[in-house]
């Protein structure tokens, strides 16, 4: 039972290192299938880190530090839908602008607002979402590996896994078997065909946007307060781009995009695993080889060796009635 | 004028309709009666102002004066919500169509019936037919309703547009997207249907189911608007006309009571000089050849596959098919803009392909110039002015420099020369070629190509969006560079000009040619048919 426990803990960080990436890969998922590419995930991400843990700092309750990371990462991405969808300018250029942006104001906000050096003060545990029991852990153990599987895995995750891998499904459901799913995935497809059967290809991006910056800000706000406890500068760590890899790598599709990120979760899980770590006769394991796969998987996807990456055919163009 | 019953109102009505963009005034106080349950035809040159007229009424485009009737009521028509509410839907040109979508949910878009997507009966079947990636996980597509698979079926029954309710769009032919399209609009109530241009994409046969279908429209009591240039539709099948020219309506005609030559007089204004007869070519040297040449397109898809063509000098070689069937790559691949995959390629006897240097310059410079499909991609440059392009792809003549350097008035001399002598309107060299009309832009680079006194002249779509009164100048310099012994070929998806410019013609259809006919062999049917897919010898 070595090797099992060995990698229980890996299977367990796995799953914890997934939820931002899985929140923001569905957030990117929504909003270019609307046909808005959104490369502003990583900003929108650390403005809710930020906002969520001064949120949580500030009112003790980290609820309404996630409201407050929600609300400020949909700002942001109503800022982007106006850049994007009313004034029609670069999807990229205002996603990269929403990036710099968030990088120097929550710095900046920290340091004015809590003179700590750029940080918000470290969240106590009331401030934070903790890991949930569930009910039946104690009468499992006794099974020699569901039991253990059960609770470490299953059990004693914090409330924002159980709701991030039920959103799966649901984004799958939303997508594919509803009314608003088809009229989003038809934007972003083929923006005249909505407009000329009486919908507002607008109304439809606003929506995808805004629905990905929800999914941002709970990305956030999961990075400061559950994984975390408070806001460092930096603190997504390029995880934003990561997510986009993600979803591309996942072909724009809910399902694939679980398991990729499943995929590179438990390759950062691995790595940090493996610092440090001397290898007879090559020294420190370059764990870096191993943190540079998700972005190579994904130039090797993206130049035709695994299949092809088709997204949305009018992702990135804004609409423009045209005769 | 009056329909037999006087007491029905008109299904539309339009009064004084106005709209200007800019300076461009599109619509001048147009009026129009259209009757309920005919197909009413209106016919224009290109820029007339019939599609905006279509727009304004379709809600894209709002008017700034003027007034909408519907069955005798007056409507207000701001989107496409409202028109659609009024029961008026329009086939595109471009299809309305999301390609990745089975026909049903493109049917179903903007009229599902509710906000969920209910669980169908075919959803296994579905499924069963396209296994694989495309539907893995959860990216089934949505069950849709059984109602909307029932009321598909009927109304495919009702007028002969059976489609399958389940095959991707992009699976699907050009002829049955279009009927996807209709089926859409009725679908979703259309009482009046508006078709622009709906033939530019079709063969004569397909075109010919088109108006089947359109009179058991008709027959069944539902209103047609057909936008069209081609006056053969015209007397087809409509049962009105109404002519505009220049932004105005210039008369409204019974069908059966007029003719194509008193139409095509209203059309451009005057009367159309009867194409002179050709003489015999004068066939000379083989000057262009390619022997078994395939060519990929940018994704990797093999468009020509396997052809082989000789031209000589003096002769017009033309080259007929429906859009998208590998005349585009072919021609690309003959002007050195793309490598073939394989075969081999002679100009001037000279093999250039395989071979170093095989590039659309040093064509060029053998003596091979191009008229391009696109001309706004790859024919001159919008934003420059018409004296950048009157030189593009030249811009290495000496004639032209001073010191090494571009002179800007030496350049716009030369094109003030060029624009005088091929009658580009207006000859204002600075103008930004965006700016001039299709038929001028075509004769700004047709004169470009033609002063460079080729031995090869290959010229794609030599008329596309160019007036009637433009096609003929083009074509009288087509057939001069003919006569001055050079060697040219036309690839035209009109067959009407095929049968204008061509000695020989050659049919493409999915990449190969299914046969060559010289002019006297060639008619109307025959070619459909060879367009469709058929052998020379099947289609005789």
């Amino acid at each position: 039972m070595e090797w099992f426990d060995a990698a229980l803990p890996i299977l367990a960080a796995t799953l914890r290192l997934a939820v931002p990436l899985l929140l923001a890969a569905l957030a990117g998922l929504f909003s270019e299938r609307s046909g808005i590419v959104d490369v502003g995930l990583e900003g929108k991400m650390l403005v809710a880190a930020f906002f969520s843990a001064a949120g949580a700092a500030v009112t003790g309750s980290v609820w309404l530090g996630l409201g407050a990371g929600i609300l400020a990462s949909c700002a942001l991405g109503l800022l982007h839908a106006l850049a994007c969808v009313t004034l029609r300018g670069s999807q990229v250029v205002s996603g990269m602008a929403i990036n710099i942006l968030a990088s120097g104001l929550t710095a900046t906000l920290a340091l004015f607002w809590f003179r700590m050096g750029g940080q918000t003060p470290p969240l106590p545990s009331s401030a934070r979402f903790l890991a949930i029991t569930l009910p039946g852990v104690e009468a499992l153990s006794g099974i020699p590996v569901l039991g253990r599987l059960y609770a470490a895995l299953v059990s004693g995750q914090t409330a924002l896994v159980y709701v991030t891998l039920a959103l799966v499904p649901l984004a799958a459901f939303v997508l594919y078997r509803t009314r608003f799913g088809l009229r989003l995935r038809a934007a972003g497809e083929h923006p005249a065909a909505v407009d000329t059967a009486g919908l507002s290809v607008a109304g439809l991006r606003y929506a995808g946007v805004m629905i990905a910056s929800v999914l941002c800000g709970m990305a956030g706000a999961y990075i400061a307060t559950a994984q975390g406890a408070g806001f460092l500068r930096e603190m997504t760590a390029g995880r934003g781009y990561i997510a986009l890899a993600a979803m591309i790598l996942g072909g724009w599709r809910p399902g694939r995009i679980l398991l990729t990120c499943l995929l590179f979760a438990v390759l950062d899980a691995v790595a940090i695993r493996l610092q440090g770590v001397i290898l007879p006769g090559i020294g420190a394991f370059p764990v870096q080889a191993i943190q540079a796969l998700p972005y190579l998987l994904t130039v090797i996807l993206l130049a035709g060796f695994m299949g092809r990456a088709i997204p949305p055919k009018a992702s990135g163009e804004p609409y423009v009635k045209e005769r | 004028m009056q329909p037999q019953d006087g007491a029905a109102p008109p299904a539309i009505e339009l009064r004084g309709i106005d709209k200007r963009f800019g300076a461009v005034h599109a619509n001048r106080a147009v009026d129009l009666t259209v009757h309920r349950g005919t197909i009413h035809g209106i016919i224009g040159e290109n820029g007339a102002g019939k599609s905006t007229l279509m727009a304004i009424l379709h809600g894209f485009y709002q008017a700034d004066a003027g007034t909408i009737l519907v069955n005798g009521r007056a409507a207000t028509i701001r989107d496409s919500r409202d028109a659609i509410r009024l029961g008026i839907e329009m086939v595109h040109q471009h299809f309305m169509l999301v390609e990745r979508f089975t026909v049903l949910e493109n049917v179903m878009l903007g009229a599902e019936g509710g906000p969920l997507l209910a669980r169908g009966a075919a959803r296994a079947r579905a499924a069963q037919k396209r296994p694989g990636a495309a539907h893995g996980g959860t990216g089934a597509p949505p069950p849709p309703p059984a109602r909307a698979r029932a009321e598909l079926k009927r109304l495919g029954e009702a007028y002969g547009l059976s489609v399958d309710p389940d095959a991707r769009i992009d699976e699907l032919p050009v002829g049955a997207q279009q009927r996807v399209e209709i089926l859409k609009a009725l679908y979703r109530g259309a009482e009046v249907l508006i078709l622009d241009e709906p033939t530019g994409v079709l063969t004569p046969q397909e075109a010919d189911d088109l108006f089947r279908v359109l009179r058991a429209l008709r027959d069944q009591g539902r209103t047609v608007l057909l936008i069209t240039h081609k006056l053969r539709e015209i007397m087809a099948i409509t049962d009105r006309v109404s002519v505009m020219r220049a932004g105005q309506m210039v008369a409204h005609r019974e069908t059966a009571a007029t003719s194509p030559e008193e139409l095509g007089e209203l059309m451009i204004g005057r009367r159309l000089a009867a194409p002179a007869p050709r003489p015999a070519p004068q066939a000379g040297p083989v000057l262009l050849q390619a022997e078994g040449l395939s060519v990929r397109d940018a994704a990797g898809v093999e468009r020509v596959k396997q052809v082989s063509l000789s031209l000589r000098g003096g002769e017009v070689l033309g080259i007929a098919g429906v859009a998208g069937n590998g005349q585009g790559e072919l021609l690309e691949a003959l002007a050195g803009m793309r490598a073939p995959s394989a075969g081999r390629i002679f100009l001037r006897g000279q093999q250039v392909f395989p071979g170093r240097g095989f590039n659309a310059a040093a064509l060029r410079r053998q003596g091979l110039a191009h008229v391009p499909e696109d001309r706004l991609k790859s024919g001159l440059l919008r934003r420059q002015s018409a004296a950048a392009c009157a030189i593009l792809g030249h811009q290495d003549d000496p004639s032209w420099r001073r010191f090494g350097l571009l002179s800007p008035r030496a350049i716009a001399a030369h094109a003030a020369r060029l624009m005088q002598a091929y009658d580009v309107r207006p000859p204002d060299p600075a103008l930004r070629s965006g700016l001039f009309s299709g038929g001028n832009q075509q004769k700004l680079i047709l004169g470009r190509e033609i002063e460079r006194d080729p031995a090869v002249l290959l010229v794609g779509q030599p008329t596309r969006g160019v007036d009637i009164g433009g096609i003929d100048s083009i074509h009288q310099r087509i057939l001069a560079c003919r006569a001055a012994g050079k060697a040219v070929l036309v690839v035209s998806v009109e067959l009407d000009e095929i049968l204008a410019l061509a000695d020989r013609i050659v049919v493409m259809f999915d990449g190969r040619i299914m046969g060559e006919l010289t002019l006297a062999e060639a008619d109307e049917r025959r070619l459909g048919l060879m367009m469709a897919g058929m052998t020379r010898e099947e289609a005789a």
